[in-house]
């Protein structure tokens, strides 16, 4: 009878503890999108689990968002709802438009030791340019990615072309597409030079040209764009002369989606796309393969692109400090490696790269390195205002151009009037 | 005594009407309104709350070509999908009201489009246009010889290829209500008819075709209704693109509120749509009201 009693009080005070225990514990709620297949969603939700268990004062609850263009819609929404997430994993190239609707806080309130600036500071600076603005850091990258050119060896080899070698430049990248191309007895094209995907957002591999050609599409402040700019015409030209002079590409607009498939089917023996693919390439092309970085004009090049994270305004000191934690912990060298063999995500920080986990990787994957490689030469995104609406003047015009029905010139500088109008109240 | 049975009745009868009104009220009527009145305001931003600023948003519609665009499309986009899917669906529904062997498969065949979500179905079409191991590449390849086409990467060919798509998701839904109607009809008037001689075509546009009328009624103002609803089919297939080829005014809508959160001038198109709308449906009502035969 006493021992039952006890053990009840026992019961109950355990219980009491546990929950005052759960009650002063920071909720934080955390949105994240997913944009490549595989098991990205998973691995999130392994990390944070795995950070729950190791700080049981965090509860966090990790919300699956849905694409990019979903994350940012339902962030927004909840905002203005009055029940923001304290954390989202948000494109990097969305800053300014959160920074307009005054729903992001930098981070710089929370990072003040000595200690903190260096951990900003060992971000890769390509990184770094989508992330801050107005001295401030307003974004934590996490999955970034940048686009690479992937080659089929065998066609390679087929063409009497080194099969070790990706073109170097925009000249050789012709070259090499016309020997590559491939017709069948009836003058049809069974296997294309190149394919450079267009559908949905043309701007983002689009950049990589106009960096080579040594412009940025946007200026740092967010709120001037370089449509119009005779080297960006000049970038362009080279896109459209591609499938129209050069014929090494398929005319028209091409998928993103199939372009993967087009390349294992050998219908393009060499395509641009984002390393996010890489895991998807190494295990479905049924040839060898080879990864290089974007072929140059004046310089080499490449945009970066991808998911930062945000924190959101609403939140209490405590939920932001548990916050910032977290950020720093899943951008830590274990964590960081592990996300990044699961995608294909370009680690962020240089310090992932020197683990023995990765180290071991990269030596039985190198095509892994060409994009980590290529961030020296990697360009901030185009990132305006109100940017998805400046952002789709741009794709329209691309798309007008390379479906023919505008001359690049005329495109663009239709493109810059229009941007101009939106941006003119930001400068 | 009277006025308080009849007082009685009164509360009764709103008290019947009231769920279904809380739920009009909540979804339709307020939202309708609220949209109207934004359509005059400046979009919220950060710190910067909503302006009155008249009919300046209304201006902007007119002088959008975008706006214009989409516009001209959905045009285009129910005239071709509307007659089509109707005559498709006369057609099939014709064809499934005999007696055949294996009618019940062939009716269950042609309304299975109707049964899949339209996102799944766009993603199946997706594989048959595309470019070169796409179905219809591939079919005309072997057949013709042909070079690979790109039916969703062409502004001229973007749209028609959506349009297909509607078309055979919609015409499986029309037949089904064809179908009921054709086994209303009374088998004895098609019999006095060929007594007396009358040839199967007589038949049907004399007699089939015009007791259809009532269905025929309801059927269009649902597909014009549909003509500028569905547009889930377009966020897979073309998301608009080339360059607005393949956009409708609901898309547009969609981008200009949920892609560049520019709430205030969404409003404003969302105004113009259901004006339209409404000016249709009216319009249909007195139109074919004149020519519909109720028994």
């Amino acid at each position: 009878m006493l021992k039952s009693t006890l053990l009840k009080a026992v019961a109950a005070t355990a219980l009491s503890f546990s929950t005052w225990a759960s009650a002063q514990a920071v909720d934080l709620q955390f949105y994240f999108p997913v944009a490549v297949g595989g098991k990205a969603a998973e691995t999130i939700q392994g990390l944070t689990d795995a950070y729950a268990k190791a700080h049981p004062d965090v509860n966090i609850d990790a919300v699956y968002a849905g694409s990019y263009q979903d994350t940012v819609a339902k962030a927004i929404t909840a905002s203005r709802g009055g029940n923001p997430p304290q954390l989202s994993v948000i494109l990097s190239t969305d800053m300014f438009t959160l920074i307009d609707e005054d729903l992001i806080i930098p981070f710089d309130d929370y990072l003040t030791s000595d200690e903190d600036k260096k951990w900003i500071a060992g971000f890769y600076p390509a990184f770094m340019e989508n992330s801050q603005t107005g001295g401030k850091t307003y974004g934590i990258p996490f999955q970034r990615s940048t686009p690479v050119l992937y080659w089929n060896k065998e066609a390679f080899k087929e063409a009497g072309l080194d099969p070790e070698k990706a073109p170097a430049t925009w000249d050789e990248m012709v070259e090499y597409g016309k020997k590559l191309v491939k017709k069948d007895a009836s003058g049809n094209v069974t296997q294309w030079g190149v394919r450079i995907p267009s559908s949905g957002f043309p701007y983002w591999l689009f950049q990589g040209l106009a960096i080579e050609n040594g412009v940025t599409l946007a200026n740092a402040e967010g709120n001037k764009t370089n449509f119009d700019d005779p080297k960006v015409v000049e970038a362009l030209q080279y896109l459209v002369d591609l499938s129209t002079k050069d014929k090494v590409m398929a005319p028209g607009i091409i998928e993103w989606g199939a372009t993967p498939k087009a390349f294992f089917e050998g219908q393009t023996a060499m395509m641009w796309t984002s390393t996010g693919n890489l895991t998807n390439v190494r295990d479905n092309a049924p040839f060898d393969f080879g990864v290089g970085m974007l072929p140059k004009k004046m310089q080499r090049g490449a945009p970066t692109g991808g998911g930062n994270f945000y924190l959101f305004k609403g939140a209490s000191d405590e939920q932001t400090k548990a916050a910032v934690e977290f950020v720093k912990w899943i951008t830590a060298p274990e964590q960081s490696a592990k996300w990044t063999m699961a995608t294909g995500y370009v680690a962020p920080r240089p310090e992932t790269w020197e683990t023995d986990t990765m180290k071991k990787y990269a030596e039985g994957f190198p095509q892994v390195l060409v994009a980590r490689d290529q961030l020296e030469f990697a360009k901030a995104e185009l990132s305006t205002y109100q940017n998805q609406r400046v952002v789709k003047i741009f794709n329209d015009a691309l798309a007008a151009a390379i479906t023919g029905k505008e001359t690049p010139e005329a495109a663009l500088k239709a493109a810059q009037a229009q941007a101009d109008a939106i941006l003119a109240e930001y400068r | 005594m009277r006025d308080w049975t009849l007082k009685r009745e009164w509360i009764y009868g709103w008290l019947l009407l009231l769920p279904a009104m809380v739920f009009l009220f909540a979804f339709t009527h307020v939202p309708a309104v609220t949209t109207l009145i934004n359509s005059f305001f400046s979009t919220p931003r950060g710190r910067r709350p909503a302006k009155f600023l008249g009919l300046a948003n209304y201006d902007r519609m007119l002088n959008d070509p975008v706006f214009w665009k989409v516009l001209w499309n959905n045009l285009w986009f129910a005239l071709g999908t509307i007659p089509v899917s109707i005559g498709l669906a006369i057609l099939m529904a014709l064809w499934v009201n005999e007696k055949l062997a294996g009618r019940g498969f062939v009716r269950m065949a042609y309304f299975t489009p109707t049964v899949l979500p339209l996102i799944a179905v766009a993603n199946i079409w997706l594989f048959f246009y595309t470019p070169g191991f796409g179905l219809f590449d591939q079919l005309f390849g072997a057949l013709f010889g042909t070079a690979h086409t790109n039916w969703l990467g062409n502004q001229a060919t973007a749209l028609n290829a959506v349009m297909v798509v509607t078309i055979w998701k919609e015409a499986g839904f029309f037949m089904i209500f064809y179908l009921a109607a054709l086994q209303a009809i009374p088998v004895s008037l098609k019999e006095a008819a060929e007594i007396e001689g009358a040839g199967r075509w007589t038949v049907f546009w004399k007699i089939t075709f015009p007791l259809l009328m009532p269905t025929t009624l309801f059927v269009s103002v649902n597909a014009v209704i549909n003509s500028f609803r569905l547009v889930d089919h377009i966020f897979i297939l073309t998301d608009g693109g080339p360059d607005n080829a393949s956009s409708l005014l609901l898309f547009y809508i969609y981008e200009t509120a949920f892609r560049y959160w520019e709430t205030g001038y969404a409003a404003t198109l969302t105004v113009a749509l259901l004006v339209l709308l409404s000016a249709l449906a009216i319009g249909q009502f007195f139109f074919f009201d004149r020519k519909v035969h109720y028994k």
